[in-house]
């Protein structure tokens, strides 16, 4: 499917979780998608890099459940920071481990998992929601009891997979991909390559199949689309373009880049704003 | 051969993994990235090193090991990990903020967020790198706590929570106190304790005699120009 046939699953309201991390493979792709759509009020979960800067920018996001937004090489997610400080979103701020271990939760069906961190920071006092829970044994200790970050869609990036869904990464670190498709109901997986299935272990051994089948609604083959964000080994961070993103004002930004009609016209605004650097 | 400020930091940020046997050095910031290949190359030869992405790599960019970030989460929790965060502020008694400056609801400035500051406070060793010690991040209070400090340790996890030490461009700190709040450990060369008490925004345990920061031998001194920061990007982080 394209790009905007796997975003039309989705509804205004809905939870959805996002893969990757700062700024590194994200399904950026889908995200253009989702700002060409109608969809609004979401839910997001993610450990957050410019995928969050472009829906808050964009108005898209009510809630997002994070640890973290950052662009890696530039510390500070600009419109993150920029939605924060006009107190535009809200936010459900949470550590690395308990983003972790709530996805764990998810794809386990369990309500929660109890986890050694959060206790006595400021995380337990800006999320009044969060309970502890005893451990039952001997030693008695006190636990955050992490709650499932269930979600009705992931959206994904990886290097290839096959039409039926199965995702493999050829980069250093699986992130949480994985776990965000086995936690939603539906995943969809965004790929540089779409392959047929005996060419993903032909030179790649069979643990860099990242992504099952049976967890995946749907695959859409959109090379370069985790742009500008990184793919390794397909490509490294575009930081040139990344750092026009983050100087550029929002509005100017989308109107040169997001403005076309679908991912190809994206890709071709790209290419012109490299051949006018040249 | 006489050291630059930025050096002697690089000295004092390696100091913290002296000792620490066969861990992870997790060093955020340039001069503690610095400090832990020192240590690694001289006094600390078991560190382990990551190359900040999802490898465990030798001084030299060998690769013996993977640890993606899952991984890395595990090693956290396990302990075999000592981490030297930056902090945006810091109080006496070592919390930490790196989330936002100002009302949380609300914030004058957002920064990262609490990234892994909790799971690593209560966890595994952590000190503090402060490249620019003032009365703004040496506060009284933290607007966010993100790494926990030694007054609000919830009880399981006491026999896990260490603070080890902060360096700053002024000298180093430990809490060897009897409530466990921060002292002054050493100055660098040139720096007054008048100066640390102006840049510092609470009142700080001040010994009668306080000792000079160790200052890079001549082999690390070599190290550090020649070996690992050739392009003397460490004197644009400390400057004085």
């Amino acid at each position: 499917m394209t790009p905007d046939e796997a975003v039309a699953r989705l509804r205004s309201g809905m939870t959805v979780g996002i893969g990757g991390w700062g700024s590194r493979r994200k399904p950026m792709a889908l995200v253009r998608a989702l700002l060409r759509s109608t969809i609004t009020d979401l839910t997001v979960i993610s450990y957050g890099g410019p995928d969050i800067g472009h829906l808050v920018a964009a108005g898209r996001v009510r809630r997002l459940v994070t640890a973290f937004a950052t662009l890696d090489s530039i510390p500070l997610e600009p419109h993150f920071r920029a939605a924060r400080e006009r107190g535009a979103l809200e936010l459900t701020e949470l550590d690395e481990a308990m983003v972790m271990w709530g996805l764990y939760a998810a794809a386990h069906r369990m309500p929660f998992l109890p986890v050694r961190a959060g206790l006595g920071s400021g995380v337990m006092d800006v999320n009044p929601a969060l309970r502890t829970v005893r451990s039952p044994y001997e030693d008695g200790e006190e636990f955050v009891a992490a709650p499932a970050l269930r979600m009705d869609a992931a959206l994904v990036h990886v290097n290839r997979a096959d039409r039926l869904g199965n995702g493999q990464y050829l980069g250093p670190d699986p992130y949480f991909d994985d776990l965000f498709c086995r936690a939603a109901d539906a995943a969809y997986v965004s790929c540089e390559r779409l392959v047929e299935t005996a060419e993903l272990t032909k030179d790649a051994a069979p643990q860099t199949l990242l992504v099952q089948r049976h967890h995946v609604t749907g695959v859409v083959e959109a090379p370069d689309g985790a742009h500008f964000t990184s793919c390794d080994p397909d490509h490294g961070r575009d930081e040139a373009f990344q750092k026009l993103y983050a100087t550029t004002p929002w509005p100017e930004f989308a109107g040169r880049f997001l403005s076309g009609g679908d991912e190809s016209a994206y890709q071709a605004a790209v290419r012109a704003w490299r051949e006018g650097r040249r | 051969m006489s050291a630059s400020r930025a050096e002697t930091c690089v000295v004092a940020c390696a100091e913290a993994w002296r000792g620490d046997g066969e861990v992870l050095a997790s060093p955020m910031g340039l001069i503690p990235s610095l400090g832990a290949r020192l240590a690694r190359l001289t006094f600390s030869p078991d560190l382990l090193l990551t190359d900040g992405e999802a490898m465990l790599v030798r001084p030299d960019g060998t690769v013996e090991g993977w640890l993606p970030y899952r991984r890395h989460l595990a090693l956290v929790t396990g302990g075999r990990r000592h981490v030297m965060m930056g902090a945006s502020q810091l109080d006496r008694y070592g919390n930490q903020n790196i989330s936002c400056v100002g009302d949380w609801a609300r914030p004058t400035r957002q920064l990262l967020g609490v990234r892994g500051a909790p799971v690593n406070t209560l966890n595994n060793p952590t000190s503090y790198w402060v490249p620019r010690h003032s009365p703004r991040v040496f506060t009284e209070r933290v607007d966010m706590v993100c790494g926990v400090g030694n007054d609000r340790v919830p009880p399981g996890a006491v026999r896990f929570h260490r603070l080890r030490r902060v360096v700053s461009d002024l000298g180093v700190f430990d809490f060897a106190t009897p409530d466990r709040s921060l002292r002054l450990a050493s100055l660098h060369p040139g720096v007054t304790v008048e100066r640390v008490r102006e840049a510092t925004g609470f009142a700080l345990t001040i010994p009668d005699d306080v000792p000079r920061t160790r200052e890079p031998t001549a082999a690390e001194l070599t190290l550090i120009r020649e070996v690992l920061d050739p392009d003397g990007a460490r004197d644009r982080e400390v400057t004085a």
